[in-house]
């Protein structure tokens, strides 16, 4: 009996298509967009200008605040603007974009493959190098990592759970990372366990990704309190809150973050990313991203510098289809689709995906019929239906009492509907105008 | 016998026992509201729409009596007529204010502004809004969704299929503040309805720098302040690219609206300006005006949203129409920002 977590959840198709692709190294384009704001948080203060040269891994913007992540140039050339460009939704940010020029790399980077056991560092050098390093969460939500490492005063963490789930359809970044960057992944595990002082470490794995479990049991075998734990393939497992119920079998409180149970959950992504910044001196500057769609020539999975436009992306699968109705910023749970095929890729990319007409166009929205399948679909046990009726009508208190603040905004409800109704669009909106109220009712 | 007669006295001493009982209880917890709550509340309109800020007419009824003045205190539904009534009733005086009506600031209709992408999420501006830019490249336009025309309790605003735009009706419009309230971009707004129903006002609310605005909507307003520098009452601010005529101090001379180089600048309700026409077609507007039939006076609802169409029907090669009848191209030459619809024409005849 594969573990799993209670309520809720949905099995879309999984659509893996490029679980088998291995990685390629898309090249460096001629431009490339750094925005400033690439995580939770804070957008970054930059500190350079116009005309200033550049390496790749070097320092161009400083986290502003506490909750937010430095930003680092992936590329080596000159700063042509520090100015608002047009991003993913068609609004308007602060980027800062390079001209490429050769490919020169920040003086300390350590560029070698062969993988690095030695951990060196204590516990706040490590936690200093991942801030440094501008890591944020890699599974799409960003959430700058030194803050998850820093649990509150009075909260301790016992456990660290390792998101190798990748529950979206279509997305294999994830995987791809997991097979074939195996070793320096768990390397990063244990730099984690380090860096919030745990004994246990659990990397939950969907089971439709055997060759991955297979791979990291075998290399965990052998690590002291790390181990793999197969999950049942059902959406979303990857939820930080379902995650930590499968695994441990703990319910992490309404209202509550994952650290009032001991837990911290990591991403693969990230803890990729904070082997090569603890190791191997490597800020965040490129990432693996998914390109896939049932209608694109070559799906695959490519390595990708921060700043490139999705456009390259597409162009190396192929070229985009005649018949795309949307591209996709992320997997079609969650993910948003884009109006501006040159916006850039981000650190919290994971995946580009590009639905045809037929996959891609809403059905007509009716009636509620009433038939609970939205309840019975959500993973936080709320009641769909009636927040979405709620929030058509700016009913914030109520709301807030049916706890709408809960909602981690899967999508399941709106994709299990019979009558396709928007529930999560009317939703999202309730919960920003809920949450716009409770913050100003502390002021 | 007995049974009975003690039965029956027992239940009149329970029933004289209780009415002492409820009579001390009912003075003892009795709710002393002022009769004149009542008075008030029956002058009011009794829509409980909310425009007038308080919970429903009772609650405005509540708020006027008790305050000292009757400031802060009008009912948009009943107007002054409605509130002349009230101050009577409470032998106060009144503090007159102008009618207001809802102006939608927007003249980024389907001709005016192309279409970047296409939109199939839920059909709500608040919620098209929230997810991205809309379906054009213009972050400050109207959605199109019907927001306000949701909100609005009177049937007072529809949308225009054409334009894409909404339209307040301008008979119905109570000025309660729905609309305003409903739309996420914050286009619509409270303005004076003006000395006969005329008022100017800039029909953009975009922020962007003027060649970005311009390049998303031909209607945009660029912030150049020509009609600010023109103004000769000082009614005109420029801020954030944008311009905004302070209805206050409006005078309604429309200089600003004839410098405008994008027409964003609107009036409405006013006659047809007149222009001295070409020789050649003066006898063919004589004859026309003779033969031309009285329009019937359609509802003045008509915005400025249609001059653009009317413009560019003059100005595109639709020669068809021109050639049919040359008094039509003189009517429809384009003067300094016409408001020519001929039912508007209509309306101001039907005045004299």
């Amino acid at each position: 009996m594969l573990k799993t977590f209670k309520i809720g959840g949905v099995h879309p198709p999984e659509n893996k298509l490029s679980s088998g692709e291995k990685i390629q190294i898309l090249p460096v384009p001629e431009q490339v967009i750094i925005p400033l704001g690439q995580h939770i948080g804070a957008p970054a203060t930059p500190v350079v200008q116009k005309g200033d040269s550049v390496k790749a891994g070097q320092l161009i913007a400083t986290a502003t605040g506490f909750v937010s992540a430095n930003i680092h140039s992936s590329v080596s050339g000159t700063v042509v603007a520090v100015d608002n460009v047009t991003d993913a939704a068609g609004l308007s940010k602060p980027a800062i974009t390079i001209k490429v020029e050769g490919d020169e790399w920040e003086e300390g980077i350590d560029r070698s493959v062969k993988p690095d056991h030695n951990i060196t560092l204590s516990r706040e050098e490590i936690v200093k190098a991942i801030s440094a390093a501008g890591i944020v969460g890699m599974g799409g939500a960003t959430f700058p990592t030194q803050v998850k490492l820093s649990p509150p005063p009075g909260s301790k963490a016992e456990i660290l759970i390792i998101n190798g789930v990748e529950c979206e359809p279509y997305l294999t970044a994830d995987h791809r990372i997991m097979l074939e960057k195996a070793e320096e992944i768990v390397v990063g595990v244990q730099i984690l366990m380090k860096a919030i002082d745990v004994k246990r470490a659990v990397i939950g794995i969907e089971n439709n990704k055997r060759d991955a479990i297979e791979k990291l049991k075998n290399l965990t075998a052998k690590t002291l309190g790390v181990e793999v734990c197969p999950l049942k393939v059902r959406y979303p497992q990857g939820g930080e809150k379902q995650l930590i119920k499968a695994t441990t079998g703990r319910s992490v409180p309404s209202g509550a973050l994952p650290i009032a149970v001991g837990a911290v959950v990591q991403n693969a992504g990230t803890a990729l990313a904070v082997y090569e910044a603890v190791m191997k001196h490597k800020p965040l500057i490129e990432r693996v991203v998914t390109i896939t769609g049932k209608s694109v020539k070559k799906p695959g999975n490519y390595l990708c510098r921060i700043g490139t436009p999705i456009s390259k992306l597409i162009e190396a699968a192929g070229g985009l289809p005649g018949d795309t109705a949307k591209i996709i910023g992320g997997g079609p749970m969650m993910g948003r689709a884009m109006v501006n095929p040159d916006s850039p890729i981000l650190k919290g990319t994971s995946g580009v995906l590009i639905l045809n007409e037929k996959e891609g166009t809403r059905k007509p929205s009716r009636n509620c019929i009433r038939c609970s399948k939205c309840v019975s679909a959500c993973p936080m046990g709320l009641e769909p239906y009636l927040l979405m009726t709620l929030a058509g009508h700016n009913m914030l208190e109520e709301m807030e009492t049916e706890k709408i603040m809960d909602c981690i905004e899967c999508g399941s409800c709106s994709f299990t509907c019979p009558a396709n109704r928007p529930l999560l669009d009317y939703i999202r909106l309730g919960k920003a105008r809920t949450g716009a109220m409770i913050r100003n009712r502390k002021k | 016998m007995n049974t009975i007669v003690i039965t029956i006295i027992s239940l009149c001493a329970i029933g004289v026992a209780s009415a002492i009982i409820l009579y001390f209880v009912a003075q003892k917890f009795k709710v002393e509201e002022d009769p004149r709550i009542d008075t008030v509340e029956g002058l009011l309109p009794g829509a409980n729409c909310g425009g007038c800020g308080y919970p429903g007419c009772r609650g405005l009824a509540e708020a006027a009596v008790k305050s000292e003045n009757m400031e802060g205190i009008f009912c948009p539904v009943g107007g002054s007529e409605v509130m002349n009534k009230v101050a009577v009733a409470l032998g106060r005086e009144v503090a007159v204010q102008a009618p207001r009506i809802a102006v939608v600031r927007c003249n980024g209709s389907c001709a005016n502004r192309p279409r970047t992408s296409t939109y199939d999420g839920a059909r709500s501006c608040a919620v098209e809004h929230s997810l991205y830019i809309g379906d054009t490249a213009c972050a400050f336009g109207c959605l199109g969704c019907g927001d306000c025309v949701a909100a609005c309790p009177f049937d007072a605003i529809h949308m225009n299929r054409e334009s894409g735009l909404p339209e307040v009706d301008e008979s119905k419009c109570v000025a309660c503040g729905a609309c305003v309230k409903a739309c996420p971009r914050n286009i619509i707004e409270l303005r004076n309805k003006g000395p006969k129903d005329r008022r100017v006002f800039v029909s953009c609310v975009n922020k962007d720098k003027g060649a970005v605005a311009r390049k998303a909507c031909s209607a945009a307003c660029i912030g150049c302040m020509k009609c600010a520098k023109e103004c000769p009452f000082e009614a005109i601010t420029v801020e954030n690219n944008l311009a905004y005529i302070d209805y206050t101090k409006c005078r309604l001379c429309r200089k600003c609206v004839a410098v405008c180089p994008t027409g964003a600048i609107h009036e409405v309700n006013f006659p047809e300006r007149k222009t001295a026409p070409a020789p050649e077609t003066q006898a063919a507007k004589a004859q026309e005006a003779h033969t031309a039939p009285k329009t019937p006076a359609a509802p003045v609802n008509e915005e400025a949203q249609e001059t653009p169409e009317v413009k560019k029907a003059a100005e595109t090669p639709a020669l068809s129409v021109e050639k049919e009848t040359t008094a039509e191209a003189t009517e429809k030459t384009p003067a300094p920002k016409p408001e020519n619809t001929s039912t508007e024409k209509g309306g101001v005849e039907s005045n004299i």
